[in-house]
């Protein structure tokens, strides 16, 4: 079905292209990218990486992507969402983009969704908000890295299967990026037979985990944490300072041990089993020749927020390919997107679901040290997850998005 | 009214009138939207710091509250924009008496850390009250409505309705000044001894003031949930308090055009400077340290007695 469908686009595709053959001037003009990201703030860490990310990317590129050179406009949000949505005005209107890139944070992404919709201004997200392809998904929205739950549930059930836990505290940033990914461990963890007895919130600005290090059971197989940012670092620090290094494993989700604060973290972070929709260490061309000049032009291994830009630009050039790289014909742009197979991303092949979120690997990694350096080694590879996980979408969507109560965990222990 | 007086008002309604010939394009005109917004929110705590002598940490209550009561108002319970704002003014103006009640038992640093703490409380409440306020993903307003068949979704109409409620503020705040409750007021805050001596309630004259700061920040509230039809806890926030009070320090505390000029210099930083430069917190920082040091009380103040030196 995916390739009738494809077929039929491509054929509409050539015709639309034959029909602008006349107008070559505008095929001529560079593509716009507006790139919503964080360079000031609390967020600047990550947001700053995904600028480096997106530039590196463009460098092997060499600027151009389907044949038309490109030029990146990089608006710094301030994390706010009234500075999200003045800086996607102006992208939008006043620099006349042609797709948006970013934002980083959920909560400035959910601030501009009524203004791209109502502007149809192409997306390509990065921030992990369930409901952006879920609840609330636009066809003007796509994401090719990973919703929050999407890379939870693959590890939920890595903990569950193949490590065997059965009892399992979960600890994660109060606000919603965390509460939706513990929200999905739990539900798979649970599934499959596994019972999370404990859950931890620590506000996001935690000065100290010590209180909660010692909240900790300590008759639990292992603890996922589900941090952002550098919180994971921080956290394993004070677990080990606490000394439970050794005696309860440390599981974590997508950001929880980012590449960028790995030789940061050091021996305490030594054993942690994170999930991914991104490893360094995937084997393709593509990824490295991104790894390299990350390396070489930034001194940094590229995560979670480096490589999120790398992939939605390969989706980007694939879909403009598709189009015949006529970007103003936005519908047929965004169509592609979802049509598309797209197999050598920095990630590995990716393809998208009707609600335009990515369906590709998911990597289990665990932390070793290599060489002198630091690295999240692949251990396992669970191929073409969805957002969904295994559950039928109709039910999935039928429920309430993840949040700090849902699903409710019915084996806490006071 | 003499001829100055008159002279000054016709400028403001001519630059208001101005701004849209000038910057014609949607995206600009919604930079002066914002910037007239956020002059009304800082002209409202001027009131507290200008006239009552009262420094404020805690007012983004009044710009946050009012903003989740009409986007609540309007998505969930799914009321009339009429209404919705009457209920969403009346919300803040109450919260900001039964505030000024708390924060009014003390004064100076005490006071400040009160409204600190009130404002921190609000904004954990927003955070946390995932079920009414959204949490952390706040509450989107899916459209801007139409007020009394006046159709705002354009960025020119709506620039408009702005500038007609900042005359309207500027107007009703300069007649408060002038009026005898605005000469009471002023007297709390030079002599709060001698006014209570002669006969004056004090505190209660800080209440009624800490009321109508409380009403003018209910207003920008809502034109602000209008604006970005988004209402997140930032607006609650402590950064979000601490800012109006930049702007109002900034342009000049006291003075009726100087919360104005600090609210446009702000915003236009925040916004059209942050886009050439990196670093614009730190121009931020250092633009405030300048005017500071130049003119400590303010950029009105300092330019106005500079121009009489120059003319004397």
């Amino acid at each position: 079905m995916t390739l009738t469908r494809r077929n039929v686009l491509q054929a509409s595709a050539g015709a639309a292209a034959l029909a602008l053959t006349s107008n070559q001037a505008r095929a001529d003009e560079p593509i716009r990218i507006g790139f919503l990201t964080v360079k000031t703030g609390p967020l600047a860490a990550g947001g700053i990486q995904m600028e480096q990310g997106m530039l590196a990317y463009m460098k092997i590129k060499g600027n151009k992507l389907a044949g038309r050179d490109v030029q990146l406009i990089v608006a710094d949000t301030g994390g706010s969402p009234q500075g999200t949505r003045t800086k996607a005005q102006e992208l939008v209107e006043r620099n006349k983009v042609h797709v948006l890139m970013g934002p980083v944070a959920a909560f400035e992404a959910l601030a501009i969704g009524d203004y791209c919709e109502a502007q149809k201004m192409p997306t390509l997200g990065v921030a992990a908000a369930e409901d952006m392809t879920q609840r609330h998904s636009s066809i003007w929205f796509a994401r090719a890295t990973s919703s929050s739950g999407q890379c939870a549930h693959a590890i939920a059930h890595y903990a569950a299967k193949e490590l065997g836990y059965k009892r399992m505290a979960v600890i994660g940033d109060d606000f919603a990026y965390g509460h939706e990914q513990n929200g999905a461990f739990l539900r798979v963890f649970e599934d499959n037979g596994g019972k999370v007895v404990q859950k931890l919130w620590p506000p996001l600005n935690a000065p100290d985990y010590g209180t909660y290090v010692s909240q900790v059971k300590t008759n639990i197989d292992a603890i996922f944490m589900s941090f952002a940012g550098s919180n994971g670092f921080r956290f394993a620090k004070a677990f080990n300072e606490y000394g439970l290094a050794g005696k309860i494993p440390i599981l974590g989700g997508m950001t929880a041990m980012d590449e960028a604060i790995l030789q940061q973290t050091g021996d305490d972070g030594l054993g942690i089993i994170t999930a991914s929709f991104y490893s360094p260490q995937y084997d393709n061309a593509a990824n490295r020749e991104f790894v390299a000049t990350m390396q070489r032009e930034y001194k940094i291994d590229p995560g979670y927020y480096a490589s999120g830009p790398a992939v939605e630009a390969a989706i980007l050039e694939a879909a403009l390919l598709s189009v015949g790289g006529r970007i103003e014909d936005r519908e047929a742009l965004m169509k592609a997107v979802r049509a598309n197979v797209v197999e050598n991303t920095v990630r590995g092949p990716v393809r998208f679901d009707s609600h335009g979120e990515a369906i590709g690997n998911v990597y289990i990694r665990k932390m070793v040290k290599q060489g002198g350096r630091y690295i999240n080694n692949v251990i396992k590879t669970y191929p073409d997850v969805s957002q969904f996980w295994t559950y039928p979408e109709a039910e999935f969507l039928a429920n309430p998005v993840y949040s700090r109560e849902y699903p409710p965990a019915k084996n806490l222990e006071s | 009214m003499n001829m100055r007086v008159i002279g000054g008002w016709l400028l403001v309604v001519l630059a208001l009138a101005a701004v849209p010939v000038a910057l014609p394009s949607a995206f600009y005109l919604g930079i002066a939207t914002h910037a007239l917004i956020f002059a009304i929110f800082a002209l409202s705590l001027n009131i507290l710091i200008g006239h009552a002598g009262m420094s404020s940490l805690g007012h983004a209550v009044y710009l946050g509250v009012p903003a989740y009561a009409v986007a609540w108002l309007t998505v969930q319970a799914g009321w009339q924009p009429v209404p919705t704002v009457i209920v969403a003014l009346l919300m803040g103006t109450a919260l900001s008496a039964l505030f000024g009640i708390l924060a009014l038992r003390a004064s100076g640093l005490g006071f400040l850390m009160i409204t600190l703490a009130l404002g921190q409380v609000m904004w954990g409440a927003a955070y946390r009250w995932v079920g009414l306020t959204g949490g952390d993903n706040g509450i989107r307003l899916p459209a801007r409505p139409a007020l009394l068949g006046f159709d705002l979704s354009s960025a020119l109409s709506f620039y408009v309705l702005v500038s007609i409620v900042l005359l309207i503020a500027l107007c009703s705040l300069w007649q408060f000044d002038r009026s005898a409750f605005g000469a009471c007021l002023r007297g709390t805050r030079d002599q709060p001894r001698r006014m209570s001596m002669l006969g004056h309630n004090v505190w209660l004259i800080r209440w009624a003031a800490f009321i109508t700061a409380g009403f003018w920040g209910s207003v920008a509230g809502v034109l602000y949930c209008f604006d970005y039809q988004f209402v997140s806890p930032q607006a609650l926030s402590l950064p979000q308090s601490a800012e109006a009070l930049l702007m109002v320090v900034l342009g000049g505390a006291g003075t009726l055009a100087g919360p104005v000029v600090g609210a446009i210099i702000i915003t236009v930083i925040k916004t059209v400077v942050s886009s050439y430069v990196d670093r614009w917190y730190s121009l931020l920082g250092l633009t405030f340290i300048v005017v500071v040091s130049v003119m400590p009380r303010g950029l009105v103040p300092g330019i106005a007695s500079w121009l009489r030196g120059k003319r004397a």
